[in-house]
This record gives C-alpha cells, sequence and structure tokens, in this order.
C-alpha cells in the first residue's frame, strides 16, 4: 500500500472514530437525552476516541519511515558477497547507491553485475514487504487504540481532562521547535568552528590584525597561506553599526516622540504606517540603493570639502544601514512612549508643566526601558545585517576608524567565505562558522544585556 | 417595539409625586431611567435652583458648555465659587462633574475632539482668552487625580518636580524648604522623611495621594481641583485626606468631584449636584442634605438614582 493511500485510511479511521467514541458516550448513558449525566461534553469523548486511535498509529508510521531505509541497507550489504562488503566505506556508500538507483530504474554509473542485479531485486522486494508490514501493524494499531479508547468511555471519565491533556503536550512540542531549531543551529556552528579552532588558534583568531583567508588549494598554486586574525571585522562590524546607531536613534527617538505626543491622530494615522513601510523594504534594495546613490554622494560630498573617500566607504552602507533601522527604533519608542499611563501625562499637564517638559521630564525617563530595550534590538540587527554591507562597504579588511575607507564586516565576510565552490576541510572555508559563531555570541550578549537593563530600569519605574 | 412600548408605560406613572417603580429604573438605567430623567429635567425647567452666586467670587463660570465632538457633555452651567470655599460636584456616573472640573485648568486641551464655550474667569481674568497660557494657569489651578499617580522619580523629587519647572527656588536650600514645607503641610513629612529619596511609587495608596496632594501644593497654586481622591483609597486613607482637605481650606480654593455624599457632606461648604450635563442644584451642603429643592437632587442624594 502506498504511503499516501495508508495515510488517508489512517485519516478516515479517525474520522469513524470521533464519530463511535461520541455515539458511545450517548449509549453509555442511555441516548443524547440524557448526556447531562457525562463528565465531559459529547465530543470530548469522540476527540478522546480519535486521539487513542491516531496517535499510536501515527506514532508508529513516522518511526518505521524514518528507520525503514536504514535497516534495509543494512539487510542489502549483510547479503553482499565478502569481495564487496569488504570495501572501503566511500565504495561501499557508491554501491549502495547505485543498487537504489538500479532498483528504482534509474540510471547509475558504470557496469551492472549479477551482483548489483541480485541486491537490487532484493532491496524491491525488502520494500515492498516493509510496506505490507506497515500497512497491516499501523491500521491494526489504530483499531486497537481506538477499540481501547470506546472500552474506556463511562459517564464518570473524564474525557475533556485526558483531551486537554493531549493538546497541551502538543502546545509543548510546538513551541520546543523553535528552541530546538535554534540548539541545532548552535551546535552545528559550535562543531565546525571547533575543527576551525584546531587549524588556527583562538587567540590568532580573535586579536591577529590581519585578514587574509585565501589559501593555496594545492602545493604548486600560487597564494599565501592564510591569515585569519578576526580584528579588522569586527571593528568594521563596529563601525558601521556605529554610524547607524548615529543615524538611527536620534532621528528614530525623534520621530516617535512627534509621532506619539505631538501630531494629530490625522498625521499620525498617515506617517504611521508610511514608516513601516520603510521596514519592509528588502534589504537587498537598501543594498543598491546604497552603492549606486549613496556611496557616490558621500564620495563627491567628501571631496568637494578635500577628503579622500573611497567609492565603497564605510559611511555610505552606515548611513542606509541606519535609515532601514529608524522604523525600528522609531515603533519600539513609540509603543514604549504609548505604554506610560495617561495618569502620568496628566499629572505633569497639571503641575503646569509644558509638553516638551512633560515629555523630557516624566515620560522619556518612564519610558526609557522600553527604548533602550529597542535600541539593543536595533543594534543586533545592525550588527547581524548582511546585504547592505555586501553592496556598499567593501570587501577590503582595513582596520581602520576612519568611515571614508572601505570596510568589511563579519556579515560580509561569511558570504564571500562560503558563496562558490567550496571545500570543507580548509581553514577558509571554517572560517565562517568561527565568525558566525562570534557574530551569535555578540548578539546573545547584547540581547541579554538589554533584557538585564531593562528589568533593572523596570524595578524603579513601575 | 415593544420594549419602546414598555418605556412609555411605565415612564408615565414616574412623572407623578409617587415612586412606584424607583425600583425598576435603577435595574435598566439606560433604556427607561434615561428617558424618565429626561421628561424631569424638562419638567423642572433647565434653570438650576438654588444659588448658584456666592460673596467673593474666585472662579465664575458663565453659560459654560462642552462638547467632544458631537456629544453635548456640559449643558449651561453658570457657577460661581468662592475664595477659600470647599465645594463639592456631585451625581451619577457620566453627568459631567469631571468634565466640568477639567474646564477649570484646560486640561480638556488635551484632548482633541473636546470644544468649551461660554467664559471661565479666574480672580476676573478669562482663562480662555488667547493671550492666556494654558501652563501658567495650571500652576495657578492645582490637580490631584482620581488614582495617585506620582512620578517615576524619588519622593524628593517628586515633589521638587512643580517648583522645579516653573524655577519657585533660588537654590538648593529653597527647594528643600518647599518640599519639606508641602510634605508638612500634606502630613506626610513625619512618615517620609527618613526615606526622601526612594520611589515614590513604593509608598501605599493613601501615601501616594498625599504625596500627589504635597506635589500640587509646593507650586503655590491658588484653587485645588481633586477629582474623586480617595476613590482607589481605604477609609482611613480616606479619612486622613479629608482631614487634609479640611486644613488646606484655610488657604486654597478646593473643588472636589465625588461619589460618596458622606465624604461631599463632610468637607464641603458648598455641594453643586449635575446631571446628564446639566447644573441642576446648587447650595450650601447642609441645605442639599437637609432640604434639596429638586426632584433631581433628592432623588439623587436618598439613592434612588445614581
Amino acid at each position: 500500500m502506498q504511503n499516501l493511500t495508508l495515510i488517508l485510511v489512517l485519516a478516515a479511521m479517525a474520522g469513524g472514530a470521533f464519530y463511535m467514541g461520541r455515539r458511545r458516550s450517548f449509549a453509555v448513558v442511555g441516548g443524547p437525552a440524557h448526556s447531562a449525566q457525562l463528565h465531559s461534553l459529547p465530543g470530548y469523548y469522540g476527540y478522546f476516541t480519535l486521539i487513542w486511535c491516531l496517535l499510536p498509529a501515527l506514532g508508529l508510521f513516522l518511526l518505521w519511515v524514518l528507520l525503514e531505509p536504514k535497516v534495509i541497507v543494512a539487510l542489502i550489504v549483510e547479503s553482499l558477497p565478502d569481495a564487496q562488503r569488504t570495501m572501503s566505506a566511500g565504495e561501499l556508500n557508491l554501491l549502495v547507491n547505485n543498487i537504489q538507483n538500479l532498483a528504482a530504474g534509474d540510471a547509475i554509473s558504470g557496469e551492472i553485475d549479477t551482483v548489483m542485479r541480485d541486491a537490487a531485486d532484493r532491496f524491491n522486494e525488502y520494500v515492498a514487504a516493509s510496506r505490507q508490514m506497515l500497512a497491516m501493524l499501523t491500521l491494526g494499531l489504530a483499531g486497537l487504540g481506538g477499540a481501547i479508547a470506546l472500552r474506556r468511555i463511562r459517564p464518570e471519565f473524564r474525557a475533556r481532562n485526558r483531551v486537554e491533556q493531549v493538546v497541551l503536550y502538543l502546545l509543548i512540542a510546538a513551541s520546543s521547535i523553535a528552541i530546538l531549531t535554534t540548539i541545532g543551529i548552535v551546535l552545528s556552528v559550535l562543531f565546525e568552528a571547533i575543527r576551525f579552532f584546531r587549524e588556527v588558534s583562538v587567540t590568532e583568531f580573535l586579536f591577529g590584525l590581519t585578514w587574509s583567508p585565501q589559501t593555496a588549494i594545492r602545493a604548486d598554486q600560487v597564494g599565501s597561506s592564510g591569515s585569519f586574525g578576526a580584528v579588522p571585522l569586527f571593528a568594521g562590524t563596529l563601525l558601521i553599526t556605529a554610524i547607524a546607531m548615529v543615524v538611527a536613534v536620534p532621528v528614530g527617538l525623534m520621530t516617535a516622540i512627534y509621532l506619539a505626543e505631538y501630531s494629530s491622530s490625522r498625521i499620525r494615522a498617515v506617517a504611521k504606517p508610511l514608516l513601516e513601510l520603510l521596514a519592509g523594504i528588502p534589504t537587498v534594495v537598501y543594498g543598491f540603493f546604497a552603492a549606486l546613490t549613496v556611496a557616490p554622494w558621500v564620495r563627491t560630498a567628501g571631496e568637494s570639502i578635500g577628503l579622500q573617500v573611497a567609492s565603497e566607504s564605510a559611511l555610505a552602507a552606515g548611513l542606509v544601514m541606519g535609515i532601514m533601522i529608524i522604523p525600528l527604533v522609531s515603533s519600539l519608542s513609540d509603543d514604549a512612549i504609548h505604554a506610560v499611563p495617561t495618569a502620568m501625562r496628566d499629572g505633569a499637564l497639571g503641575l503646569g508643566s509644558t509638553r516638551s517638559e512633560t515629555m523630557i521630564k516624566v515620560i522619556l525617563p518612564a519610558a526609557l526601558p522600553g527604548i533602550v530595550g529597542g535600541i539593543l534590538l536595533a543594534v543586533s540587527r545592525a550588527i547581524g545585517e548582511t546585504m547592505i554591507v555586501v553592496m556598499a562597504a567593501g570587501l577590503a579588511a582595513n582596520l581602520t576608524a576612519n568611515p571614508f575607507e572601505a570596510v568589511t564586516t563579519v556579515t560580509v565576510q561569511i558570504v564571500t567565505l562560503l558563496v562558490g565552490d567550496q571545500e570543507f576541510d580548509s581553514a577558509k572555508t571554517l572560517a565562517a562558522f568561527a565568525l558566525g559563531l562570534m557574530l551569535f555570541v555578540v548578539t546573545l550578549c547584547l540581547n541579554v544585556l538589554g533584557l538585564t537593563f531593562v528589568r533593572k530600569y523596570r524595578e524603579q519605574y513601575e | 417595539m415593544t420594549e419602546t412600548k414598555i418605556t412609555e408605560e411605565k415612564a408615565m406613572p414616574e412623572a407623578g409625586p409617587v415612586e412606584p417603580a424607583g425600583e425598576f429604573a435603577a435595574q435598566k438605567p439606560n433604556g427607561a431611567a434615561a428617558r424618565k430623567v429626561v421628561d424631569r429635567v424638562t419638567e423642572f425647567g433647565e434653570e438650576t435652583v438654588g444659588e448658584v452666586r456666592c460673596e467673593n467670587p474666585f472662579v465664575i463660570s458663565e453659560n459654560v458648555n462642552v462638547y467632544y465632538g458631537d456629544n453635548h457633555a456640559i449643558r449651561d452651567v453658570t457657577l460661581e465659587i468662592g475664595r477659600s470655599e470647599v465645594i463639592a460636584l456631585i451625581g451619577p456616573s457620566g453627568c459631567g462633574k469631571s468634565t466640568y472640573l477639567r474646564c477649570l485648568n484646560r486640561m480638556n486641551d488635551s484632548i482633541e475632539s473636546a470644544r468649551v464655550t461660554g467664559t471661565i474667569t479666574l480672580d476676573g481674568r478669562d482663562i480662555y482668552s488667547s493671550d492666556l497660557d494654558p501652563v501658567a494657569l495650571r500652576a495657578r489651578v492645582g490637580m490631584v487625580f482620581q488614582k495617585p499617580n506620582p512620578f517615576p522619580k524619588s519622593i524628593y523629587d517628586n515633589v521638587a518636580y512643580g517648583p522645579r519647572i516653573h524655577g519657585l527656588a533660588a537654590d538648593r536650600a529653597e527647594l528643600d524648604d518647599i518640599v519639606h514645607t508641602s510634605l508638612d503641610r500634606a502630613g506626610l513629612l513625619k512618615e517620609v522623611k527618613d526615606r526622601m529619596d526612594e520611589p515614590g511609587t513604593g509608598l501605599s495608596g493613601g501615601q501616594q495621594q498625599r504625596l500627589c496632594i504635597a506635589r500640587t501644593i509646593a507650586v503655590n497654586p491658588e484653587v485645588i481641583l481633586m477629582d474623586e481622591p480617595c476613590s482607589a483609597l481605604d477609609p482611613i486613607a480616606t479619612a486622613r485626606i479629608e482631614d487634609l482637605i479640611d486644613e488646606l481650606s484655610e488657604d486654597y480654593t478646593i473643588v472636589i468631584v465625588t461619589h460618596s455624599m458622606q465624604q461631599a457632606a463632610r468637607v464641603s461648604r458648598r455641594v453643586a449636584y449635575f446631571h446628564l450635563g446639566r447644573l441642576v442644584e446648587v447650595d450650601e451642603t447642609d441645605k442639599i442634605f437637609t432640604n434639596p429643592q429638586h426632584k433631581l437632587t433628592e432623588d439623587y442624594i436618598t439613592g434612588r438614582i445614581g
């Protein structure tokens, strides 16, 4: 039986189980008229039966589908003649791959011999047998589960509590997906980074002043042996982030103050969505805006006052990144300002404060935790931003604090290290993971810092 | 259809001298009661009963109307409030007493749709004239709110806030002096003098409200508006605030909105009864509570409406 058909049959059985469970609940109290005697609403008995019918069967199905290929391959390898079984792991892999392709009727590499043909036939047999067993077991389990559930239905049986328990587990499972994914990402980055640090020492990576990741692939190739001091990247990232924040924080904060306190509701109704539109522009569009419009403008402007400006400058990238972040800062600050109770505002106004005194002396201090939280989020965003800097900041790993020079950032280097054909055993490629780990650690620290800050002030202000 | 009919039938005997449907009105305030009230207001005319004038008037409102968009919240209120007088504004919820209170220091300015007509003068000056700065007005007419709303600052800074923004103190010593005097007058100094640097939000509700009163008198206003200042407080804290109002009435004109008729009777010299945006009756407190002239006032103070 095909897996899809099996799932459809299972679904039909589950539907039937619901119906039967519900009917059974009526039967045990003697008809729908007496359903008030049931502990739970009749539907819950239906769901209870459905869960018993579906969940164990579904669990078995998933487990089976997950394990089936491995078991079958193991069986095939077991049955191969000794000559093939003693092959190296790589060759054996290729052979198994060929057998699978042959079994599926696809084109394969190399000659087809009798050993392979036999193995392919066996492979097909195993698959067919496995499918049959799976169908029988799953449907049997579904029927059994449903029957057990039906037998347990009594008027005093607490079906609602059971069903809600299962729903609770479902909710927990759903929320752990995001957490588990994060852990998975961290671990994968961590392990690759550890491989990198076997080749390049941690101190060289963290404190080295030269970044030149090109390594020779072959002995006769021209090229340096690579130098993995990441300080220029950190400095570049910091420089661009600082420029972005210098743009975004004052502009965003002032926008928020205007929108929250001074603008009429009509202006607010138009301006706020427009501002949020800015947040919806893809970063790649900001990127070419930075590279094609702002960078040349910065160069012309700089040269007109006699400054040497590179055509790809930290300033251009930082300015555009700052503009990109304005909506983030302004909308979070706006929320924070709005969250300050009107009673505060009234109290200050009632004492004869002007609007600006109310704003500066009462509302901003009260909203500060939220505003700082928003700014820290914006910093994380700026540090992690890639597209704008790839296009506008350049690739030269200059260690400089001069915003008119080209710099490069951690994210840009990750992109350049991993774009194109790569081999995953050279320090050059693995460096990307070490950089990614750094980025992750820094943003994590920023978030923790932001949260503690917010919490500390919240105690004082609320 | 049927419901309107019932309302009309029920409303008919309402107009008579006896009150057979008093309970009914209390149960269905939006339908029958509203209609009944409109009938009665027209029956008694739109004139305010009692004595709206007083000796030595300080705050004079003439024909004040307030609109929130299309909603006519205050209708033609004329009222004189005397110097160093405590006047209580009473009436059922939504009758406009708080709205009227907020007219007196132009707090309604911050509501976009609000519009005020008529004239209100403070010590002879029109407070709605274009050359008057509402900020300066609010320094003269202080306000205490329903819920204690100390700023998220230290106790000292809460009280010092007003003097600081108005530049009332020349140096730190003078500011200290103002803060201490204000806290003392609000009856809070003893409780907080050892913890002036702690946040004002850490005080109990009653203490917070007294802190807000201290904050208000630190600016040295001439009038203090109080919008249900005790509604969020327990009886003991309420008693302390009432004592305080009594003491403050020697120096300040106090306008207090309250839902508690006992409170109005205890603290005020005059009482103004509002109903559906109209000022129904104003008179000496004793007179209002012992011998109200208007039927609506009588109903309210005897607990039939509200």
